[in-house]
């Protein structure tokens, strides 16, 4: 893999870890299974693209973007929880419902951003490589991102979410109003998405309607990346081993993809994807169950 | 103080499995009372307690704290008033937090949840010294997950979190049943210590006709959603487990032989 491709990994695989942050939330702490991602990521991008060309500023374009990704996951959570709707079906309706209307916003099926001014471009400079200052500046947004969500976690209001998850009966006893804390949740969870989204936009210099399609199955390989690097339950660790796996995930793609002996293409990426899923799935168990035999 | 009128609650209307778990039960309960509840199963015990709670809804009938009115409020909101200790040890705490964070929880019971860090230092020690009271050790083990420790311990710790706050009523739903003899004793010693020392409302349902009778200041008896005995003082303290026993089968033996003229 050539050093190019190195920086190009660790961009896209920073950007994902917003998106594995935003999965964390969904699937282990709220244990609510949700594949709004996969709507909410390309709308992120859809709302950035189309600001940004219509002369917004890109950090408003990018806050915006945010914004509509905490919309549509609250509104996930109110099919759920108001109207009684299955978890995954509730998700999965707001996921189709999200591709018209990210149709809609862009007016078309994709929107380029090339010759248009992002985020990253305010900070270019003749002194590094832009191909190196952007992963930077993701990395320092991702760590922003990530040092916050671990001080959110120990509010109180984090421990009432935590504790929604994890136990609802008792949070309900000890005066959490469950309902509320599973919007709030996915809230955050679809604005980090969103935000991941935005920035995979003016990073790649396109938004695109196909652009989201597996993005939960990444998300959570990146989780499960992550928990295999880490036995640590503790959320400092767990938040930092989803950002590490993500850039790991996008690493072992690239080395899948460059390696010419296998003669993997890019349209190879989706069961790529699948099989590192499956390998760092069965790893543990496997180890598990080579320990208990060696064990008389 | 708390008021329940006439309180009517069915589960599956109008099916084949129709249950009428609560049927007009009526019962005060005033401010500093420690009551007993027994009954057979099905006799409405959790029901009346899930009742309280907000988990369940009534049908008909009233049920108020003091002069606030509980009939239409959610679960959250009654928290406030409402301390509760359920059967199953693993049900009252949350196995993924911390001891320290569990009890960060309950220290803010029924209280607006913001963005303050939850284990403040002052917590921290509070949380620590009445741990220590317990005498398991717990309090060396703040920073540990509470799903590493044992049903009893995590009982304990229930107990302990139920009584951190204030509460206009605290319900104990058979908490030692799920429990091995010896630390059953244990957790009940604690409940006694702690219902005195903090002059608890509580309202307590066991198994046991023992417990019931050594147990608080009343004891009160559920059969086919009704309170059917209600004793209290003198008459209380000189009731035994055989006597309560006969009394027992006479309340079914009449319900059984109403039925049977029903039938009839």
């Amino acid at each position: 893999m050539s050093w190019y491709a190195l920086w190009g990994a660790l961009e896209i695989g920073l950007i994902y870890g917003l998106v594995a942050l935003g999965v964390l939330i969904s699937f282990r702490i709220l244990r609510f299974p949700d594949l709004t991602v996969d709507g909410s990521f390309p709308l992120g991008a859809a709302v950035a693209a189309t600001l940004i060309v219509m002369g917004w500023n890109a950090f408003a374009a990018t806050l915006v973007a945010t914004i509509a990704g905490a919309l549509a996951g609250a509104i996930t959570g109110w099919l759920n929880v108001r109207l009684k709707i299955m978890d995954l079906l509730a998700s999965i309706l707001m996921m189709i419902a999200l591709y018209s209307i990210n149709l809609r916003i862009m007016g078309r099926p994709n929107v380029p951003l090339i010759t248009e001014p992002t985020v990253f471009s305010v900070f270019m400079s003749d002194n590094l490589p832009d191909y190196i200052l952007r992963p930077l500046l993701i990395l320092a947004l991702v760590a922003l991102v990530k040092f916050a969500l671990d001080w959110y976690l120990g509010t109180h209001s984090g421990l009432a979410l935590r504790a929604t998850g994890s136990n609802p009966r008792m949070a309900r006893a000890q005066g959490v109003a469950t309902g509320a804390m599973v919007l709030i949740g996915l809230a955050l969870s679809n604005a980090l998405c969103a935000l991941g989204g935005a920035l995979f936009a003016q990073s790649q210099g396109v938004a695109d309607i196909s652009m989201g399609i597996g993005t939960i199955v990444i998300g959570l390989a990146a989780v499960i990346v992550g928990e295999s690097l880490t036995n640590s339950r503790r959320l400092v660790f767990m938040t930092a081993a989803a950002i590490v796996g993500a850039v790991l995930y996008r690493i072992f793609v690239a080395l899948a993809l460059n390696a010419d002996f296998i003669g993997l293409h890019a349209q190879d990426l989706n069961l790529i994807t699948a099989v590192l899923v499956t390998i760092f799935l069965v790893v543990p168990l496997l180890r598990q169950r080579i320990r208990d035999r060696k064990r008389p | 103080m708390l008021i329940a009128q006439d309180l009517h609650i069915t589960f599956n209307a109008g099916t084949p499995i129709e249950t009428r778990a609560l049927r007009g039960l009526s019962l005060e309960i005033p401010t500093g009372q420690f009551v007993t509840v027994i009954g057979s199963n099905g006799a409405g015990k959790s029901t009346l307690l899930n009742a309280i709670s907000g988990e369940v809804q009534l049908d008909r009938g009233s049920l108020r704290i003091d002069d606030v009115e509980l009939n239409r409020m959610p679960v959250w909101d009654r928290a406030g008033m409402v301390a509760r200790v359920f059967q199953d040890p693993l049900l009252g705490t949350c196995e993924d937090l911390t001891i320290e964070e569990n009890l960060a929880l309950a220290a803010n019971r029924g209280e607006r949840r913001g963005l303050k860090r939850a284990l403040a230092p002052q917590l921290r020690t509070e949380c620590a010294e009445r741990l220590a009271k317990l005498g398991l050790g717990l309090e060396s083990r703040l920073g540990d997950r509470i799903g590493l420790l044992s049903g009893g311990q995590r009982q304990a710790v229930s107990l302990l979190m139920a009584a951190l706050r204030p509460s206009r009523i605290l319900l104990l739903d058979e908490h030692t049943a799920a429990l091995d003899p010896r630390i059953a004793a244990f957790v009940l010693d604690i409940t006694r210590r702690i219902v005195a020392e903090r002059q608890l409302t509580t309202l307590m349902v066991t198994h046991s006709m023992q417990q019931a009778l050594e147990t608080g200041d009343r004891t009160i008896m559920l059969h086919q959603g009704q309170v059917v005995l209600d004793v209290s003082g003198e008459e209380r303290r000189r009731l035994d487990v055989p006597h309560l026993l006969k009394m027992f089968e006479r309340v079914r033996g009449e319900t059984v032989s109403d039925d049977a003229l029903l039938l009839g």
